[in-house]
């Protein structure tokens, strides 16, 4: 009997330790790149990497001030576009969708989402570099738009999925008409989980660097509008890096870390929406 | 002339299916003006299904059908040009689990009727409202200093108190309620039962409930359903001291159900 009750608590502690173990494995990466980029970034991180426009190479100093306001640009104009869209589809297919029809925009949303990011460049690179005749901001935003939708679209329709039927139910008997009650009642329930998903999938598209090769393609100085090419910061890092000289290797490595805090502070919004209130009874 | 005055609620030949399942049968009853009638039977009856008949709460599902007609203050519910949304603000309805809108406040539970069915009104006059559904609710005394707090802070059975307030709010001229105290314990239970006494004097109120003591506590009228057929209608103190049928007896004498 004893043995039997050893064993088990042998297996219980095992088990338990490799979960755990499994659990800090996962989490360990984030540490030691985030360390990693620290260390080796720490040269060029300055408040100048902030303000600065790059300088050439050899000249030292310069930052990548153009790429954050790029990166904001094109992200910004990304998601003014792609939220509204977003939400809607994903409040059709939570709250109306029934049929061929939905399954239909379900599986095209499914695979969208599973398109290669560099695809969603060349798309950017077909339909509006080509015929625009240059690259813009225009179309890097609509090549990360192609990704940042399909991501709000599945986690909208699965946070109003989480909202019970009763909610409707009651909306419903009060005599609240349907889109009222999807949109004051159903979407406003889900609200927070609706805003932490786009929050996450804007992470996503802040550090995309393919889709943006050949559509926004970067640039050295300040852009003043929308019609060519601009400046982001994961194209500078991938520039930077790819060069054959130090003194822009240091500067990838501290424009990853410009990055890296940029998604890791949404990421931080994200948690601050999710986090449910306390109340005292 | 008389009758079309003190019946709020006219049902006649009522039947309806799920599919090729039929769940009511020929179902005839009016509901008087003020009243509080109680639908009593066990489970699987069609009680649950007979109450959301009232309120059109079945347009929904797939499936469903009913013929009969059901004429609520001389309309026709399922009458062509009837339109079922502003039916449903005549006739409320509180279900078995308290359900009030997660993040809104216990305020906005109760104003929220009010403000998307289009009423327009000052901000004061909105205050009233709520208030005064409260009031009627019994909660106003234990919600008045918390109105900003989210509804579903609430204890269960003040949660449900706090649906009562938001169907009323909108005055309704029926209120449905689909065994309001099942999720609740006995003393939320007992408040509840109170207030739907206190609410029958001005309200026609029609309860759904599997419990016998409750629907001899609460209700003028006692309607009992066996299998999808109304077995007898009664007053109250009929049903439960010398009903007409055998059926009704065995099931209040406690040989089945």
């Amino acid at each position: 009997m004893e043995s039997i009750a050893f064993r088990r608590k042998v297996a219980d502690r095992t088990m338990k330790l490799l979960f755990l173990i499994a659990a800090i494995l996962v989490v360990a990466p984030l540490f030691l790149i985030f360390a990693d980029l620290l260390w080796k970034g720490a040269k060029e991180l300055k408040w100048s990497l902030l303000t600065d426009l790059p300088h050439p190479v050899g000249e030292p100093g310069g930052g990548i001030a153009n790429g954050i306001a790029g990166t904001l640009t094109i992200s910004g104009l990304a998601m003014a576009a792609g939220v509204p869209i977003a939400v809607m589809t994903g409040i059709y297919l939570a709250e109306y969708g029934k049929g061929w029809l939905a399954s239909t925009v379900r599986f095209c949303v499914d695979t969208l989402a599973g398109v290669p990011s560099i695809i969603m460049g060349i798309f950017g690179y077909v339909l509006i570099v080509l015929p625009m005749k240059r690259f813009s901001a225009w179309a890097g935003a609509a090549a990360l738009a192609m990704i940042f939708i399909p991501i709000v679209i599945r986690t909208t329709e699965e946070m109003l999925r989480t909202v019970p039927h009763s909610v409707r139910e009651a909306a419903l008997a009060l005599g609240i008409e349907r889109w009222k009650a999807t949109l004051f009642i159903t979407v406003r329930t889900a609200w927070s989980g609706i805003v932490t998903g786009i929050l996450l999938a804007m992470a996503r598209i802040l550090g995309e660097t393919a889709p943006l090769l050949f559509t926004a393609l970067g640039n050295q100085f300040w852009q003043s509008h929308l019609d060519g090419p601009i400046a982001a910061v994961p194209l500078q890092v991938f520039t930077y890096a790819i060069s054959p000289y130090d003194d822009w290797h240091d500067k990838a490595w501290a424009g990853a870390v410009v990055l890296i805090l940029m998604v890791l502070s949404i990421s931080m919004a994200a948690r601050f929406f999710t986090r449910e209130k306390k109340w005292k009874t | 002339m008389e009758n079309m005055n003190n019946d709020v609620l006219k049902i006649s030949g009522l039947s309806a299916w799920f599919g090729s399942n039929q769940v009511l049968r020929n179902i005839a009853m009016n509901i008087g003006r003020n009243t509080v009638t109680s639908i009593m039977g066990p489970s699987g009856c069609g009680k649950s299904t007979f109450i959301r008949c009232i309120n059109r709460m079945h347009d929904l599902t797939p499936g469903f059908r009913l013929s009969g007609s059901l004429v609520y203050e001389g309309t026709d519910i399922y009458g062509e040009r009837v339109d079922p949304v502003a039916l449903r603000r005549k006739i409320g309805m509180v279900f078995q689990q308290p359900n009030p809108f997660p993040r809104m406040s216990i305020f906005e539970n109760v104003a929220v009727g009010l403000k998307l069915n289009g009423m327009k009104m000052p901000k004061s006059e909105l205050a009233g409202r709520v208030e005064k559904s409260l009031r009627m609710a019994a909660l106003w005394n234990e919600a008045k200093d918390h109105l900003s707090r989210p509804g579903t802070s609430l204890s269960g059975g003040q949660q449900q108190r706090l649906c009562i307030a938001r169907a009323l709010a909108v005055e309704p001229g029926i209120l449905l309620m689909d065994e309001p105290c099942s999720a609740l314990d006995p003393v939320s239970t007992g408040k509840i039962e109170e207030l739907i006494e206190d609410l029958g004097e001005k309200y026609t109120i029609v309860v759904v409930t599997h419990n016998m003591q409750q629907a001899a506590r609460i209700s003028d009228f006692v309607a009992f359903f066996l299998m999808g057929d109304l077995i007898e209608l009664d007053r109250s103190a009929k049903i439960f001291t010398n009903p007409s049928d055998k059926r009704t007896e065995e099931y209040i004498t406690g040989r089945f159900g």
